[in-house]
């Protein structure tokens, strides 16, 4: 058996930060704003956790690696939620993470932009290229490599990147 | 009816749909015109089928009958699915894909911003979430529709020839029954004659831009909320649940 050690809702949410965003594996789950909530209740650890988009596969594998980073840390007794309210946004992204972003080659979403133009795209204004930084960028597709980003191409060094759209 | 009764089936209604539209997503997957939209598509796709399961889930939870996402989608036959008529219309060529996109998402897009609101907290919070997606969704469809429309003289003249046929299935996006006057007087539902104008206003704006044609309206198409559908819903189902159905239980 082993010895079940106690835990402070810090130390848990501090050996969870070190899991990697499964696509994205240069960001954590807490810079990501994926994990909402460490709670504990009569002993037993309660993980709240939210999608980011409502299909992103990467959830599954989320709940897989606390589950296993709980156990690795011999939590056996936990309970992991998922809460839809309030929805994600793309501004829970912290700053630092958006610097790991675009050091990793994809553009950070534009902070607090709930995009107004709802029939057509506006987005377009400032998407910076991570590669060379120029403004002098273009939307390619809304739909990039996986739900959550967007496909753009710089005009200045020619290279495409991904651009993590605005939810 | 019940007001659980009558939750389950308006769950059902917007699950449905979702699932049965994300569906027709997938069916683009590896053929679409070109590989960016091909990826789109699938990306829409994962989307309308998050979507689905939180609804389905949810559906099961009030019915009580330990019945699961998967068994509602895998295990009910055609009559017993209540999505929108619209949204089990065959995807035909990219032009016939958009445009009925563009009806259905502007649809969501309107329904729900106002479903945001709801007084059943699990819709709300479903409905807050997808909006978000949705407005992607539309976006792209209308983009689209107006590069189609606007676009050469061949592009045009199919793509009007898509508002056309996908006309008479816009009626049933607006239908409603006793599930609607039960839930609306509780405010979970919205009442759909508020979403119309709405709709109207986001589908002329498109077609406007576009340079297409509003058709006028004559023989309406009816029935999904009595689970009455068109052949496309069989033949979309039987694809869809081929596995679950010939290896029940399969895990990967
Ligand atoms: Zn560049």
């Amino acid at each position: 058996m082993p010895s079940v050690t106690k835990h402070t809702t810090e130390e848990i949410w501090r050996f969870l930060s070190e899991i990697p965003d499964p696509e994205i594996p240069v960001i954590s789950i807490t810079e990501l704003g994926v994990l909402r909530k460490v709670d504990i209740e009569n002993s037993k650890v309660i993980i709240t956790i939210t999608p980011t988009y409502s299909g992103c596969p990467a959830m599954k594998t989320f709940e897989d690696d606390i589950k296993f980073k709980l156990q690795e840390n011999n939590i056996l007794d936990f309970e992991i939620k998922t809460i839809h309210s309030p929805a994600w946004t793309t501004d829970w992204i912290t700053e630092e993470a958006r610097e790991k972003l675009r050091k990793f080659g994809i553009a950070p979403p534009i902070r607090g932009s709930e995009d107004k133009g709802v029939l057509f795209h506006s987005e377009t204004k400032n998407i910076e290229c991570p590669n060379c930084n120029s403004n002098n960028t273009n939307l390619k597709s809304q739909f990039g490599s996986t739900a959550c980003k967007a496909l753009y191409q710089c005009e200045e060094c020619l290279e495409p990147f991904d651009y993590f759209k605005c939810i | 009816m019940t007001k659980n009764e009558a939750l389950v089936k308006y769950c059902l209604r917007l699950g449905d749909s979702s699932l049965i539209l994300g569906q027709r997503m997938a069916e683009w997957c590896s053929n679409g015109p070109v590989l960016e939209e091909d990826i789109a598509m699938s990306n829409i796709g994962l989307d309308l089928f998050g979507q689905s399961r939180t609804m389905l889930t949810y559906a099961g939870e009030i019915e009580g009958k330990d019945r699961t996402e998967n068994d509602f989608a895998f295990k009910r036959l055609e009559r017993e699915f209540f999505n929108n008529l619209m949204s089990e219309r065959p995807n035909g060529h990219f032009g016939d894909t958009v445009v009925r996109n563009l009806f259905l998402s502007a649809h969501t897009y309107h329904l729900y911003k106002k479903l945001s609101s709801s007084s059943d907290n699990t819709i709300a919070a479903f409905a807050a979430k997808s909006l978000k997606e949705v407005t992607y969704h539309l976006r792209h469809s209308a983009e689209w529709v107006v590069r189609l429309g606007d676009g050469t003289k061949e592009s045009h003249s199919k793509t009007q020839q898509s508002v056309n046929d996908l006309w008479e299935y816009t009626a049933d996006l607006f239908a409603m029954n006793e599930v609607d006057e039960l839930l609306i007087k509780e405010n979970i539902a919205i009442d759909l004659n508020e979403i119309k104008p709405l709709w109207d206003n986001t589908i002329n704006e498109v077609l406007e831009r576009a340079t297409l044609t509003r058709p006028e309206d004559s023989f309406m198409q009816k029935g999904s909320l009595n689970g009455m559908h068109s052949e496309a819903l069989g033949h979309l189902l039987t694809e869809m649940q081929f596995l679950p159905r010939a290896y029940p239980d399969a895990k990967w």
